[in-house]
């Protein structure tokens, strides 16, 4: 942020990096491979739905594009926070193309002009005896980190697992180094 | 190309810029003032700007006391803690911490003197009369005062003010222990006093209109970052108008402080325009005119 922008009280919004999820299939099978977890084939993009009827027609631009291949229809669904969260299923073996999916998701909503409202990307993985593990993606830091819910639990976080999933993949994905940003999506769509 | 949603205001920044000229005019006229009358400028200088320092840098500290607020980890107030974060990510700003000031008044404030150190504190009775996106309106209201740095921006501003003041007093005191009694020192007195006066007045307008245009600049960056004007400007209408002054807690529950603090409805009409050069805050028409605004460029297609 520059000095005229601090004296004036602007700050320019910011710009959700996209392209660092196509590094995802890959760190995918070093997960694998590593620490037995599989993808799910779930993945799913949230933000904050903005009003008025401009948003509208970026949704169903949204909708029409992802259900052109003949799949299952999209889900769109509201968390307790008000964010929307674009659900897409691919399958398992082709994390690939749930990455495309989400891709062109991001694209639609950044050349509606929505970027600013991008919060994260999800693609969900199971590991041995069925554990849940999310490596979300925070689109303005450019960053991904893990996040492990405890089964059973009430709203407890696995952060040891979180931490080697981390150290394992650092060299792949750049990792949010800051802890404090790893915010917890509990029962988020997709996971 | 992306479209972008966040036209830049420009009257905004001409008014700001308008403000700030004039704040910067008025230190050179004290400086030479000061000057002219053969202060030992430097101490006066030295003694306001340590005091405005340190008013800074404890701003949070100081701030969260004279509230009497406590600071809330993430397991004591997991939902509000939740919107913060996720405002920050959206934002990409470093999350500050969160506190909770146990009054009915629905308030918020953000203070700190860099985004790193700051806090964002809410009032119990905003947490009770809001509703979910409305309050994230007003918490992204706050965030956007600590990335805009209205903190450091502000107390650089007030430094004028506070200088004034200074002045007065040690005019007074000067005058006092030289212990001459001539025509001169009755007439630098008198100067000093003046030009005191007027310099307090005039940084004190020229603040309090740079405060509301901060104000308008906070909701701004609030309506964008969340995509949801109307839920701002709703919450607006619950805080700044008359409804605010509805209790919500149980009568039997207030202490003897808070009820006090009591305050009847008054169906006060702004219709004295002086009144609005004195406020840190636009009027609320103001607020609401400016969050439409932004409301229909959102739906712009």
């Amino acid at each position: 942020m520059g000095f005229l922008d601090a004296v004036l009280g602007r700050r320019k919004p910011a710009r959700p990096n996209l392209d660092a999820l196509f590094a995802l299939p890959t760190a995918a099978l070093t997960l694998q491979a590593a620490m037995d977890f599989v993808p799910t084939g779930r993945a799913s993009v949230a933000f904050r739905s903005p009003e008025g009827r401009a948003f509208a027609d970026v949704e169903s631009h949204v909708r029409a594009l992802l259900d052109a291949d003949g799949g299952p229809p999209v889900e769109i669904a509201e968390d307790a926070f008000g964010f929307d969260w674009v659900l897409i299923h691919t399958d398992p073996v082709d994390l690939g193309n749930a990455v495309i999916d989400a891709h062109a998701v991001n694209t639609s909503l950044v050349e509606g002009g929505f970027g600013p409202q991008l919060l994260c990307s999800l693609v969900s993985f199971r590991g041995p005896d069925d554990r849940p593990l999310a490596l979300v993606y925070l689109y303005k830091a450019g960053t991904f980190y893990p996040f492990v819910p405890v089964v059973g639990s009430d709203q407890q976080r696995d952060n040891v697992l979180e931490l080697q999933v981390r150290d394992l993949l650092d060299g792949e994905l750049p990792m949010e180094k800051n802890l404090s940003r790893w915010f917890a999506v509990w029962d988020a769509p997709g996971l | 190309m992306a479209r972008t949603r966040y036209g830049t205001d420009r009257g905004l920044t001409a008014r700001m810029f308008g403000t700030l000229f004039g704040l910067g005019l008025m230190y050179v006229i004290l400086a030479a003032a000061l000057y002219a009358l053969g202060f030992s400028a430097i101490l006066i200088l030295g003694i306001s700007a340590a005091l405005l320092f340190g008013q800074w840098w404890f701003s949070d500290t100081l701030s969260m006391k004279a509230m009497r607020a406590v600071e809330v980890t993430p397991e004591q107030a997991p939902q509000l803690h939740a919107v913060v974060d996720r405002l920050c990510a959206m934002a990409d700003m470093p999350k500050p911490r969160v506190g909770i000031a146990d009054n009915d008044a629905p308030n918020a404030f953000a203070t700190g003197r860099s985004p790193d150190r700051s806090v964002v504190v809410v009032t119990t009775g905003l947490l009770r009369r809001l509703n979910r996106d409305e309050l994230e309106g007003v918490l992204a209201h706050e965030l956007s005062h600590v990335a805009h740095r209205d903190v450091t921006v502000m107390t650089v501003a007030s430094f004028t003010a506070i200088l004034a003041g200074f002045m007065v007093r040690s005019a007074m005191w000067g005058s006092m222990m030289r212990g001459r009694r001539d025509q001169s020192t009755v007439v630098i007195f008198l100067v000093v006093m003046v030009v005191s006066v007027v310099v307090y007045l005039i940084s004190y307008l020229l603040i309090n209109a740079l405060s509301r245009y901060r104000e308008l600049g906070a909701d701004r960056g609030a309506a964008l970052l969340t995509g949801q004007p109307t839920a701002l400007a709703s919450a607006l209408t619950k805080i700044t108008g008359d409804m605010a002054s509805i209790p919500t807690q149980d009568i039997r529950q207030m202490e003897a402080v808070s009820a006090f603090a009591f305050a009847p409805a008054v169906a006060g009409k702004r219709e004295f325009t002086l009144e609005q050069w004195f406020s840190t805050h636009p009027p609320l028409e103001k607020r609401l005119a400016q969050l439409a605004k932004i409301a229909g460029e959102l739906g712009q297609r």
